[in-house]
């Protein structure tokens, strides 16, 4: 009897009835589709983006040359050269990220001690040739000018969990 | 042939008409009846084609619009309004790649199968009855010229396979192939069964057949059409359909994400003429399941008149049908698909075959 029903339901194509009813009732769904340029979707202060490097309220890059970054970036995307600066200080002479080899996982920005080195939430942004996105000192620099009140905004919210 | 022009014609253009034929049989004498017959010919191929290739491109939009409300997508939306160039966009791209022609292949077959592969898609629409008159060859086996222009496509698959020099266009094209040559078969037994009760192998005929019975008398005529009574045919023959165009589920010559097809190194436009010959394949199979099984252009009930529109309707309908499958199903395992070919759909059209052949001997024969 069993068998008998097994065989009317794939004769009469039931289970494909079944399922053609799902896309058939899906069809007429509101649609989840986010039109990107016009919509965007909800960011979270902790988007890793491009890169920036920070400055102190007074002026002073806050990097101090320990490469922790470089050392725990799995990408390989972070070279750094230090030297003592006039003032007996380390700094670095070379500080730069090749982000077509960047994979955003955010750990450089994890191990840095003075939080120099931060991911923003641009990601918006391109290269036309290939040299493009290799991001040197003065750049990353320049990123952290333009961006600082949105970055300080963000580890202000990040701060209650870190 | 002049008097079905005259009939066609509005009211305000007969005079103008019979002033051209006048002139035209002045001038040509005795051969203006022939030069007629070839001008409306060329004319009636003009009026299939150019709009057959237009709706081609529009259903690739359709498509992809009916897949992405399925999937809860809006599909293309930026291309014109609504999206509604995208295409025009696609067909110019295709247009501007290039034909990458493989080091090895065999030139002129590798050119010449998308060719074998459309054209047939194309020649079919000749003995495709749009109404009682509009047909560009009223030929009495239809229905057979139909089943063997249609086959010739395979030629193109296997040419294309063959012609790539690469081994996996090769057994990509073997394999459509065959599931063309097995669904033919179960195909053209279902069509036995339809042209045993319609008692004719002309479309036209088989159309104006199911127009009869006690349904339509009651004015209920879509119930009097083949589908009612040959359901397990339609059904069959609506399965192979989708498997003979190579469409999803049944779309192991694509299959891209597992397995590739015959035309793996085609680009650009050769490639395009692929998509072109499938598609309207699908119109072409949609059509004939429209004529064979639903009626053709009758209406479904009595009080609405008979009309191309219903045609177009049901086509319509069935392409959508088309897309709603593709949306919904998994592509078929090659063995399954072999298996539902052979050991289900030919021994269930021998059964039905015989079933209705003696149903028509017997004294409830409903097809007289």
């Amino acid at each position: 009897m069993g068998s008998m029903k097994n065989v009317f339901n794939s004769l009469l194509l039931r289970e494909l009835f079944k399922g053609m009813s799902v896309t058939g009732r899906y069809m007429f769904a509101r649609k989840i589709t986010v039109q990107y340029p016009e919509e965007k979707t909800p960011q979270s202060f902790r988007f890793r983006g491009l890169h920036a490097l920070r400055r102190y309220p007074n002026g002073e890059e806050r990097c101090i040359a320990c490469k922790l970054c470089e050392a725990v970036c799995p990408a390989l995307a972070i070279v750094i050269e230090s030297a003592e600066r006039d003032d007996g200080s380390r700094r670095t002479t070379r500080y730069d990220i090749d982000l077509s080899k960047c994979i955003f996982c955010g750990f450089c920005e994890e191990a840095c001690p003075v939080d120099a080195i931060v991911e923003t939430r641009v990601f918006e942004y391109h290269g036309e040739k290939r040299g493009d996105l290799y991001f040197t000192k003065p750049m990353l620099l320049a990123n952290g000018d333009r961006y600082e009140n949105e970055i300080a905004e963000d580890r202000q919210l990040d701060a209650k969990y870190r | 042939m002049v008097e079905t022009l005259q009939q066609l014609l509005p009211g305000f253009l007969i005079p103008y008409f019979n002033a051209l034929m006048q002139l035209g049989h002045n001038f040509f004498g005795a051969l203006w009846p022939d030069i007629l017959t070839v001008v409306w010919t060329v004319i009636k191929v003009m009026l299939i084609i150019a709009p057959l290739l237009l709706v081609v491109a529009y259903v690739t939009f359709w498509e992809r619009k009916v897949i992405g409300w399925m999937q809860v997508r809006i599909g293309p939306n930026r291309v014109g309004p609504w999206g509604l160039i995208q295409p025009i966009a696609d067909g110019l791209k295709l247009m501007l790649k290039e034909v990458v022609i493989p080091a090895g292949a065999d030139k002129s077959v590798f050119l010449l199968a998308p060719v074998f592969a459309f054209a047939p898609a194309l020649v079919a629409w000749a003995v495709i009855p749009f109404n009682d008159v509009l047909v560009v060859a009223n030929v009495n086996a239809s229905l057979l010229y139909v089943m063997g222009v249609t086959s010739i496509g395979v030629y193109g698959i296997m040419l294309a396979g063959w012609a790539s020099n690469s081994k996996y266009a090769f057994l990509g094209g073997m394999r459509s192939a065959a599931q063309l040559i097995s669904y033919e078969v179960a195909m053209g037994l279902a069509l036995v069964v339809v042209l045993m009760v319609s008692n004719s192998l002309n479309l036209g005929d088989i159309v104006k057949s199911q127009g009869q019975g006690r349904f339509a008398e009651m004015g209920l005529s879509f119930l009097s059409w083949n589908w009612l009574s040959l359901l397990p045919m339609f059904g069959v023959y609506v399965v192979s359909c989708v498997a003979e165009t190579n469409r999803a589920p049944f779309d192991m010559a694509e299959g891209e994400s597992e397995i590739v097809g015959y035309h793996v190194e085609y680009s650009g436009m050769a490639f395009a003429v692929f998509q072109l010959a499938e598609y309207s394949a699908m119109l072409m199979c949609s059509t004939l399941i429209s004529l064979l099984f639903l009626g053709g252009w009758l209406s479904p009930v009595r009080f609405l008149p008979d009309s191309i529109f219903w045609l177009f309707a049901k086509i319509a309908a069935f392409v959508f049908f088309f897309f709603w499958i593709r949306a919904t199903f998994p592509r078929y395992r090659y063995d399954q698909i072999m298996r539902l070919g052979w050991k289900v759909f030919i021994p269930l059209c021998l059964v039905w075959l015989v079933i209705v052949g003696c149903w028509m001997m017997s004294p409830w024969n409903i097809w007289k």
